[in-house]
């Protein structure tokens, strides 16, 4: 299981969680993991977010393998100039 | 690690070469985007809404169309119907529909046979407006009694109650407030606005488009990012993206503002009228500021706990920011993660909301929401240490984020080099002029993310030995020169001997924009992979010519060597030696890389800013200017350090002059460069840089990306200057003669 950290906006749609323990060896089973457990994430995860591993942002990349210890946090998606 | 031991083992990395594209630059050559033409072409123009708001009762297009040489007119309804989300809003903005919803927002576009005759056609299309009540006030426009621009506005994030032009909000913190704010000293909370600014690009936009009833078409364009107008304009025209190749001009200047589309569908949708003939359409400057995407404008709350020794215990910030008629065009959440992105403060809490107002529709400038945000947040910082007297570089070090800190917006900071521009800044010279009457110093610092995305290089090794590179990335900063560097460091070949090209989208698969100060980093990333490649199948060639095994052999210096002893005894043979061969060894030598790198390490800078005050007439002179960043590794020191005067002399611009001003009407008052005052050379002094090099490990070669962090200080140090040179703290953007003058006699 890997412990996913979500922004404080999102408690809504957690029961009140701001962490949530997901199974998953890649960034997308995390996020498809998150959506099972708390449907109502869907459309925030739909419309596009950014993913931090290990202090690694990451754009797109549901590929990206997870550990079990690594941090997972969820982010605003971020768009450069 | 001082930077002369960091380039040392580099032939090329961190020397300054001539740009391969400066010669056609300075001599004309160079092809910009209304440089192209084509035979047959017609010429385009844009009719654009007067009003802030209105309602579209009718547009009758007859007299236009009965002049001789007009081909074609478009209107919302020769465009798809049925686009949902971003496409829509692109396709809204594109061509107005039911309602036109700012002032400049284009409503028809005609094709003729000469610009002039264009124009003249026009002026014939008549368009019956019913005037709507407007609001481009981000504070108003929240008002629950505010005009509806969009009706259902509101995702999901939004509460009940809120007013109907609040389209998202945005929440997230950590620790307890309350309690941080018992530990401080002082706890101080004060509101900040900045103006809307725009890019100010010296090139505005071009294009010209071809496409055929068949929907296959062709582009030449000015752009950032030659596969984002092929996915939008597709996406806007309802045809197949495939069946559009997209080829970038030249670019002079895009800052985030032609990362996405405004007026590029229309040549498009013109051309399909006009029996596939192509079309031109170049935006004038006044369109450009009236239709073509700035930054947002912000109101903005802080609140700050600090205690006497300079220890930050808590803050907060509540950001309101207008991103023009469309959700999901302002950068509220960029500004919200970037506002304590400096700091490592155990109590934070950060809401925002994104707001629709009837201004035109928001792109991305140059570290987006960020300058915003460290307005507010380090004016604040600096009121607090004058109120404790304390030096604005030491509290920023007792607070400042390093290696292991958990940064404000979640994860934890890898290598990062903010201490190090903050030491620098300490130690440089600038720092420790002393100051005459009327005169004051500002500090701030500042941070970006840097971006990774979606990337795609080859690499072609030439018979003559020379190297071909192509990317996706335009080149907008010197990202050829820097690439070319990287590859003859990775290849062992001369500078001169890489020849790199900006593709079109036919060439290559799917690159991101040039953004998110990603060229560089991304492109150069994918260049070192795809060059390993290269050389793995040189080493082959070589090791088959000297029959060993491929794994004896190493690349140095250019050219193929036995490993070791143990290999055999043969004389190196040189990338032009194996390249010479290869039609006859094997075929063609090259290189791929297709990714989404990763690793893009984040870019950290301190300004320190010496300014003057006239105490008569408000007018701030900026006497000195110090420019320290982290660039990771300086690929090509000299544009490294262009990219930091160009942030610096932007964000000098905002903080001092620019600003879009709108009447009553809701209409937009200094849409051309008379009256929408960007800085010229004579308003700078020499903006003096260090440039810091704390190597990302993300790269093989250490870089970070350096485009946009250096816009992010400039609006707080300037600030923070003004105020220590005359006592008075301007808490509004611009800093503008008669605003200055007012808060002077304010305090009198």
């Amino acid at each position: 299981m890997v412990e996913v950290n979500l922004w404080s906006g999102l408690r809504k749609f957690t029961d009140g969680a701001e962490v949530v323990e997901v199974e998953g060896r890649t960034v997308g089973q995390l996020l498809d993991g998150l959506v099972a457990i708390h449907p109502g994430l869907a459309p925030v995860i739909e419309s596009g977010i950014s993913v931090a591993v290990d202090g690694e942002v990451i754009t797109g990349g549901r590929n990206t393998p997870v550990e079990p210890d690594s941090e997972v946090f969820l982010m605003q998606q971020i768009k450069g100039g | 690690m001082a930077k002369d031991e960091i380039t040392k083992d580099f032939k090329w990395i961190g020397t300054t070469p001539d740009r391969p594209d400066g010669l056609d630059k300075v001599t004309g050559r160079a092809r910009y985007g209304a440089d192209f033409n084509l035979p047959n072409m017609l010429y385009a123009a844009v009719v654009r809404s007067p009003h802030a708001h209105a309602k579209i009762l009718k547009i009758d297009a007859s007299k236009a169309l009965a002049l001789k040489g007009v081909k074609a007119v478009v209107t919302r309804a020769d465009l798809p119907t049925g686009l949902t989300g971003e496409d829509l809003y692109l396709q809204e903005n594109t061509l107005a529909g039911e309602k036109a919803l700012y002032d400049g927002h284009a409503v028809a576009a005609v094709a003729a046979t000469s610009q002039l005759l264009a124009n003249d056609a026009a002026r014939l299309i008549e368009v019956e407006y019913e005037v709507l009540p407007h609001v481009t006030d981000v504070d108003k426009a929240m008002a629950k009694d505010a005009p509806v621009i969009l009706p259902d506005c509101a995702d999901h994030t939004v509460p009940e109650g809120m007013g109907p032009n609040v389209a998202r909000m945005i929440e997230f913190g950590r620790g307890d407030l309350e309690a941080g704010y018992a530990e401080a000293d002082v706890v101080h909370e004060q509101s900040y606005t900045t103006e809307a600014t725009h890019q100010g690009y010296i090139e505005p936009h071009a294009a010209v488009g071809q496409m055929g009833s068949d929907g296959k078409g062709e582009m030449w364009v000015c752009t950032q990012g030659q596969w984002f107008i092929r996915k939008m304009c597709s996406a806007v025209l309802g045809t197949d993206p495939a069946q559009l190749r997209v080829t970038p001009s030249e670019i002079g200047g895009g800052f985030g503002g032609k990362t996405t589309i405004f007026m590029e569908p229309l040549p498009l949708a013109l051309s399909r009228k006009a029996g596939g003939r192509p079309v031109k359409l170049v935006m004038s400057r006044s369109d450009v500021l009236r239709a073509t995407g700035p930054t947002a404008s912000a109101s903005m709350d802080v609140k700050m706990g600090m205690k006497k020794d300079g220890t930050i215990t808590a803050a907060e910030v509540t950001f309101r920011m207008q991103g023009g008629p469309f959700p999901g065009a302002s950068p509220v959440g960029e500004a919200l993660s970037c506002a304590f992105a400096c700091y490592d403060i155990p109590n934070l809490m950060h809401v925002g909301y994104e707001v629709l107002a009837n201004r035109p529709k928001c792109a991305a400038y140059r570290a987006p929401g960020s300058p915003m945000a460290a307005y507010a947040v380090e004016s604040m910082v600096d009121e607090l240490c004058r109120e404790l007297s304390l030096d604005p570089i030491d509290v920023r070090l007792k607070n400042g984020v390093k290696e292991g800190s958990r940064a404000s917006y979640g994860p934890k900071f890898k290598t990062i080099g903010l201490a190090e521009t903050l030491e620098a800044a300490k130690a440089h010279p600038n720092y420790a002029v002393k100051l005459g009457p009327n005169q004051g110093r500002g500090v701030a610092s500042g941070f970006w993310f840097n971006h990774g995305g979606e990337t795609s290089v080859s690499l072609a090794i030439s018979e003559d030995g020379t190297a071909q590179v192509s990317v996706g990335t335009p080149d907008i900063g010197g990202s050829r020169a820097s690439i070319a560097l990287m590859t003859a460091e990775t290849l062992g070949i001369p500078y001169e001997n890489v020849r790199v090209n900006i593709v079109e989208t036919g060439a290559l698969g799917v690159n991101e924009p040039t953004h998110g100060s990603r060229a560089t980093f991304a492109s150069g990333k994918a260049m070192w992979e795809a060059a390993n490649q290269a050389i793995k199948e040189m080493c082959k060639r070589a090791a088959q010519k000297w029959d060993i095994d491929p794994e004896a052999v190493t690349w140095k210096d250019g050219a193929a060597h036995p490993a070791g002893d143990n290999a055999g005894q043969f004389e190196p043979m040189s990338i032009k030696e194996i390249a010479a061969e290869m039609g006859k060894t094997g075929g063609p030598i090259s290189g791929h890389h297709e990714s989404t790198p990763s690793g893009a390490g984040p870019s950290f800078g301190t300004h320190v800013v010496d300014v003057e005050v006239d105490p008569e007439t408000g007018r701030v002179t900026v006497l000195r200017y110090l420019v320290t960043q982290d660039a990771g590794r300086a690929i090509h020191p000299q544009y490294v350090e262009g990219q930091y005067q160009g942030g610096a002399a932007q964000g000098i611009g905002w903080a001092l002059n620019e600003g879009y001003i709108y009447g009553e009407d809701g209409k937009l008052q200094n849409s051309v460069f008379l009256d929408y005052r960007v800085p010229v050379a004579s308003d700078l002094p020499m903006i003096d840089t260090v440039i810091v090099e704390v190597p990302n490990p993300g790269h093989p070669f250490g870089v970070r990306g350096v485009g946009e962090t250096g816009i992010t200080p400039p609006l707080p140090a300037i600030a923070n200057a003004i105020h220590a040179a005359t006592g008075a703290r301007l808490r509004a953007l611009p800093m503008n003669p008669p605003a200055v003058l007012a808060a002077i006699k304010a305090m009198a």
